[in-house]
């Protein structure tokens, strides 16, 4: 029995939808609906030998007599930490999670336990991320200022995208949203798992060029790809949690980078790993060694797990551009 | 100021001429008094902070860090006013948030002593840009996104007939928080008066004289003057008396900053009442010395007496706009010349006159720019960029009118080169490979390598760059980061032709060459990159005293 494991397995546990966590493969797995729904629109129907559905809070007992059970990770739509618990002993794997509200997915729920295995995406006390909303505004003052100019925001294509999408809308951003091909399947997904969006629309490719004054959410790499070129004198914004440094932006040629992060930040994950009660601590995925440190200056026993494979989805996107889509 | 930090932030990444305008006015119209002047004058450099000296930075966050969270984070975030502004604790009961005209009016009135607590219960409140902006303004290290001249260019914005120029011509006279320059142009008020005794006066500009379609048959030669076109910086001496009687001596740049502070030798030589248009020079025993030389000057931060001997700033005068209160610049050219023979006759020896260049026909001026030093330019002739055609009759007209003076530019230098290394550019190029280095061959351990030379990125057309950005994607065959590198052997591989306007040694370029303004002038798809030049073409140029 693996979580999010990086090679396929008999038995695996998906925290989520990301592609560093969820690959195709396995004999069994075992998820949220959501996140069997992703999967299956990521991979095709065939992507694990067979599936299990659990609901969050739903106890399954494991061979062994352990119980798991999933809880919302505030992540992306369906992600969950995992709970096992084996005569007393609790433990919670959190995959990826973040506190800061999103309207896309089920807010993150405190899971006390004895042992927390946590992320540490932006494990450097430098990510301090705002409030998305305030990020929001920026880039529809922007979208107002330079009316005849088209905004183009570069997201993860599941959640950020999504999310992007929900807050627009809270914001008042009442014009049609446009989206980038590779898009168009979560978003429908999202819209179909009841995430309302309102009008959201495929970019054509002849079409390109009449976009001036509209918002279009694609894949980062595809800010610099031949695909944007179309658009009328671009803007090409980009929402990440590395948009914090400015280092990071501008080497990933952001003219508007909007400070938006799907993960905790330097602050919740100090606060969540607290909240749990948890005396042992195991740091996975991104910055382990200054969060090991800060868990240690706090009296907490706390180790980092090294794992290879996992990435954070956005800088890998980021990472390795895609050409010609 | 979180307002103010996000405009210097959104500026800061936005490579768009036109819409760091419209950033700027933008925040001018939304933006009181005297907020947005504060605003305008840090935007301008007119506002000079007590600095803060960077230690004072790290003694601040060092009560308030761990140590080695805050170096790991500063090791990863490479700047250490922002790593500062990242780290720093909230505070949630500090909910006043200072407006820069508060911190401009703390700054000047907190004692050295008082100053840490000051600025702390500032960054307490401040959120994550303004804590940035306001470390980077006080430590002296802020690198704004725009030139004083494009924030001058967002005030003018406001109003509805205000060109840039005007707002130049004020500007002398005012003082931040400059009320009176928002309340003229948004027409709440009288244009300012420039009491300045010295100000500065936009100044006229010449098109090039290829642009004018036949021009040797549309112009008549005995219209005009002609004179060399000198290769310094275009400069404004102006001297004055103000209300006190006290002489006032000013040097701007073509474009009105005022650049005084970097010229005492030339200040402390204007002991005239007049302004006189130029060109700076480095001139040394005699001789105007190339444009190398006076660079090597303009990169010196510090002007020190040594720095002033070894490289003696010199005023080469071309024009004289006004003459003990006299403005002269309604008068033709030609008997403006004559007012400025004899004004240069007596304003010392740190200047004297254009000589201009004898000619009846335009075949005559052609020989003549072909070989300045038998014409009349003599030792000098190194410095000499080409040729000013002026029309006799032209008065002195701010811009850039048409007809009236021409130049005529040298031919520059000419390199056939191999595109080595591509880059994306920025703005509305960024998806483009636009940047350019290319290289020439030279002696290597295993035979010819091609070594590079240069970087250019314009000379070509829109429909040519999207020809060479295909070529780059098809032909890489290695990448770092925004780079390519592109295939580059003798039979495959792009020719670029590359011209440039004069060369100098380097020590920072493998070649050992840098090129001065260099662009690709013609793409060779036809040539092989083996039919390149070699580098001893580009070593044999540096020795030619005719280059630069
Ligand atoms: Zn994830
Ligand atoms: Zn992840």
């Amino acid at each position: 029995m693996h979580v999010d494991p990086t090679r396929p397995v008999d038995y695996a546990i998906i925290t989520h939808g990301h592609s560093d966590h969820a690959r195709a493969g396995h004999g069994h797995v075992l998820a949220t609906p959501q996140t069997l729904r992703i999967m299956e629109a990521r991979y095709g129907r065939d992507f694990a030998g067979s599936v299990q559905a659990i609901e969050y809070g739903e106890v399954v007992t494991l061979k062994g007599g352990v119980d798991i059970s999933f809880h919302p990770a505030g992540h992306v739509l369906g992600s969950a930490q995992i709970l096992f618990e084996w005569k007393g002993f609790r433990a919670v794997v959190s995959g990826d999670y973040k506190r800061e509200r999103d309207p896309t997915c089920a807010p993150f729920a405190l899971v006390r336990c004895d042992l927390f295995v946590t992320e540490a995406t932006f494990g450097l006390p430098v990510f301090r991320h705002p409030l998305a909303a305030g990020e929001i505004a920026k880039l529809v003052d922007s979208a107002e200022l330079f009316p005849e100019r088209a905004h183009l925001v570069g997201a993860y294509s599941l959640g950020k995208a999504q999310r992007l999408m929900a807050m627009l809308r809270e914001a008042g951003w009442g014009r049609p949203i446009y989206v980038h091909g590779a898009m168009v399947a979560l978003t429908d997904l999202y819209i179909d798992e009841g995430v309302p969006l309102g009008d959201i629309r495929h970019v054509a490719p002849d079409e390109r060029k009449n976009l001036g004054g509209e918002i279009v959410i694609c894949p980062p790499s595809t800010l610099q790809e031949i695909w944007s070129r179309k658009f009328p004198d671009p803007v090409s914004a980009v929402a990440s949690g590395w948009m914090r440094v400015r280092a990071r932006a501008r080497q990933q040629g952001a003219e508007l980078p909007l400070v938006i992060s799907d993960h905790a930040g330097w602050d919740d994950l100090g606060k969540t790993i607290i909240e749990t009660g948890a005396s042992e601590i195991w740091v996975t995925h991104g910055a382990e060694e200054a969060l090991v440190y800060w868990c240690e200056s706090q009296g907490l026993r706390a180790r980092p797990l090294h794992l290879v494979g996992y990435g954070d989805e956005e800088a890998e996107d980021v990472a390795a551009p895609v050409e010609n889509t | 100021m979180n307002r103010f930090a996000a405009l210097l932030d959104r500026l800061a990444y936005e490579p768009r001429r036109n819409a760091k305008i419209r950033l700027m006015a933008d925040y001018f119209r939304e933006v009181p008094d005297p907020e947005r002047g504060w605003a305008l004058a840090a935007l301008t450099g007119a506002l000079s902070f007590k600095h803060a000296k960077p230690n004072l930075v790290r003694t601040l966050i060092g009560k308030r860090t761990d140590p080695f969270l805050f170096q790991m984070s500063r090791d990863y975030v490479g700047d250490m006013a922002e790593t500062v502004a990242l780290m720093w604790p909230v505070s949630h009961g500090a909910n006043h948030v200072p407006t820069l005209t508060e911190i401009v009016a703390g700054l000047n009135e907190t004692s050295k002593l008082d100053l840490p607590g000051r600025l702390a219960s500032w960054l307490d409140a401040l959120d994550e840009t303004g804590r940035w902006a306001l470390l980077k303004l006080i430590t002296g290290s802020l690198r704004i996104g725009a030139s004083a001249r494009l924030a001058k260019t967002a005030v003018a914005a406001l109003g509805d007939n205000i060109a840039p120029n005007d707002v130049e011509h004020v500007w002398p006279g005012l003082q931040p928080p400059y009320e009176d320059l928002f309340a003229w142009v948004e027409g709440r008020g009288p244009m300012p008066e420039n009491t300045d005794p010295a100000p500065f006066h936009t100044p006229m500009l010449s098109t090039a004289i290829e642009d004018t379609a036949n021009w040797r048959d549309v112009l008549d030669s005995a219209d005009f003057s002609a004179e060399w076109k000198w290769d310094g910086i275009r400069v404004q001496a102006v001297g004055g008396i103000d209300e006190d009687g006290q002489r006032a001596a000013r040097l701007y740049s073509r474009t009105g900053e005022e650049i005084s502070h970097s010229f005492p030798d030339i200040i402390s030589a204007i002991d005239f009442t007049g302004a006189v248009d130029g060109e700076l020079l480095i001139v040394r025993d005699g001789r105007v010395q190339s444009f190398n030389v006076l660079q090597q000057r303009l990169n010196r931060k510090a002007i020190t007496p040594k720095l002033v001997a070894e490289y003696p700033a010199h005023i080469r005068a071309y024009d004289l706009l006004t003459e003990a209160g006299e403005d002269l610049r309604a008068l033709a050219f030609a008997e403006r010349r004559l007012r400025l023979e004899r004004f240069i006759e007596e304003a010392g020896e740190k200047f004297d006159l254009s000589p201009q260049i004898d000619f009846a026909t335009w075949e005559e001026l052609t020989a003549a720019r072909a070989d300045p030093a038998s014409h009349g330019a003599g030792i000098d002739a190194e410095a000499v960029e080409g040729v000013m055609i002026k029309r006799n009759a032209s008065i002195y007209v701010p811009g850039r009118p048409k007809g009236e003076w021409f130049k005529w530019k040298r031919d520059p230098y000419i390199v056939d080169a191999v595109l080595l290394y591509a880059q994306r550019g920025s703005g509305k190029r960024s998806s483009f490979y636009s940047d350019y280095t290319f290289g020439v061959w030279a002696p290597g351990e295993d035979g010819d390598e091609l070594v590079p030379v240069g970087k250019a990125y314009f000379g070509f057309t829109d429909e040519e760059l999207v020809e060479l950005d295909r070529f780059v994607r098809k032909n890489t065959i290695n990448r770092f980061g925004p780079v390519r590198e592109v295939t580059h052997e003798a039979d495959e591989g792009l020719v670029f032709e590359v011209a440039f306007e004069g060369l100098s040694r380097s020590t920072r370029h493998r070649s050992g060459v840098a090129m001065r303004f260099p662009r690709i002038s013609r793409i060779r798809w036809d040539k092989p990159p083996r039919e390149a030049d070699r580098i001893e073409h580009l070593e044999a140029l540096l020795s030619d005293a005719a280059v630069s």
